[in-house]
């Protein structure tokens, strides 16, 4: 019996210990999330102004491609945490393979970083400079995506 | 009573041997193949668009045209892995000749007289016009050689007998295309590149419980295979951007609200963003006019 209830509390201890953690790296992906949320929303910006969707605004442009610079500047380890991966929990689509590739992944947001510094510099120069640089974001949203980003 | 029985396993025979007979691989006519002279320059084009390189880069590498195969791809039958298909004369299938490329890509048939699985979209690559055929043999044979050996696929009994395939040919290949008459050039040109090189039914469009593609629900999402989330589908009901959005999509990865694409999809917009701007707009066209749910056949 003894024993019985020595087991439950330890299972209880465990189960307690799991639900803490996972509340508390929730909080991470929220976070990585809302990053991804201002990429998306400055992409949006720039990108309609590329299609021709919105006018173009070389002030609203160089706001949105110096956004972008901002974000990519933001430090990136503590957004992933070890067991945060869609394996781990629910609500994201991050895959396992960050965690066994960190470098590689770091270097695609060094990517992402490059691709929006050369927005920054051409976003005020004209509405015809704004396709290409997106090109170039695209690809860098895609390498990353393609081996890091589980489908929905 | 003696008779009935010899009358049984006679009958027995007959229908084994008409089964043997039915499940044997059927090749491509030589007369579709006479005379045509392979152009590498056009064939590239058909390559990028047929998506060959997304299927059969090697897992870890950043060079798209070495295709030393070695993927997985999983599936409700086991996993497939992708074979290397480079000019490497030992490996790849640089011994091949043209015919015998002919019939993997088009009938899914291999040089030894074999069944191809169809995790290879052979039953989509059978509408490739002959000439499109020739020149991607011609620039493929351009392409780097890699010696990297094949490795076996990972299938359970009964999936591992390649002549079950002839039975699954006599289901789901040979059906031609799903769109009926096209109209317009545009439409033709997006339903021969969804349809046929893209083969966006591979994944977009749900299976039967044999593995066959469901045509009566063409394009209308599916499970992903590797058992985890789904496939979106592509009908105007379920995808309601405009031709423009999809057409920029194609090209840049975005969606209209500045998501970006993931997983395999990112390889398919890389092959699209190569291609010229019609053809994007051509594909997009081509899901804009499909049926609500997908009900062609």
């Amino acid at each position: 019996m003894k024993m019985t209830i020595a087991a439950a509390a330890g299972v209880a201890l465990l189960a307690t210990g799991a639900l803490a953690q996972e509340q508390d790296l929730s909080g991470n992906v929220k976070a990585r999330q809302g990053q991804f949320r201002i990429m998306a929303i400055n992409l949006g910006i720039l990108g309609d102004m590329a299609q021709g969707k919105t006018e173009y605004d070389a002030e609203a442009a160089q706001a949105a491609a110096d956004t972008l610079v901002a974000v990519s500047t933001i430090n990136q380890p503590p957004l992933w945490p070890e067991g945060s991966s869609e394996m781990d929990m629910d609500g994201t689509r991050a895959k396992a393979e960050i965690w066994d590739n960190m470098d590689d992944f770091a270097s695609k947001w060094a990517g992402f970083g490059e691709a929006a510094s050369a927005m920054q510099q051409v976003a005020a120069t004209g509405q015809e400079a704004i396709g290409p640089a997106m090109g170039g974001l695209g690809g860098a949203c895609k390498a990353c995506h393609d081996t890091y980003r589980a489908p929905q | 009573m003696r008779r009935l029985l010899a009358g049984v396993a006679l009958a027995g025979v007959a229908l084994a041997g008409a089964g043997w007979v039915l499940t044997a691989p059927d090749p491509v006519p030589e007369e579709l193949l006479a005379g045509l002279s392979g152009d590498a320059a056009r064939g590239e084009a058909v390559f990028t668009a047929a998506g060959c390189a997304s299927c059969h880069h090697a897992p870890d590498s950043e060079d798209r045209l070495v295709l030393a195969g070695g993927q997985s791809f999983p599936s409700d039958f086991g996993t497939f892995r992708a074979p290397n298909i480079s000019p490497d004369p030992d490996h790849g299938i640089g011994g091949w000749s043209f015919a015998q490329f002919a019939n993997a890509v088009t009938r899914g048939i291999s040089p030894e007289g074999q069944h191809l699985y169809p995790a290879f979209p052979y039953t989509a690559y059978a509408q490739m016009a002959p000439q499109d055929l020739a020149d991607l043999w011609a620039y493929m044979a351009t392409l780097p050689a890699d010696a990297t050996p094949n490795q076996p696929h990972d299938l359970p009994f009964p999936f591992s007998l390649r002549r079950g395939v002839g039975v699954w040919k006599l289901l789901y290949a040979d059906r031609g295309f799903v769109l009926p008459d096209p109209g317009t050039p545009d439409l033709t040109r997006g339903r021969y590149l969804a349809e046929a090189l893209a083969h966006c039914g591979e994944c977009h469009s749900p299976r039967t419980a044999l593995g066959g593609l469901d045509r009566s629900a063409w394009l209308t999402g599916a499970p992903d295979p590797s058992g985890r989330g789904t496939i979106p589908g592509l009908t105007p009901d379920q995808l309601d951007w405009s031709a423009e959005d999809i057409a920029y999509y194609l090209e840049s990865g975005f969606t209209p609200d500045y998501d970006s694409a993931g997983g395999h999809m990112v390889e398919v917009i890389t092959n699209f963003a190569a291609l010229p701007a019609e053809d994007r707009a051509a594909v997009a066209a081509y899901l804009k006019a499909l049926p609500e749910g997908g009900r062609l056949d």
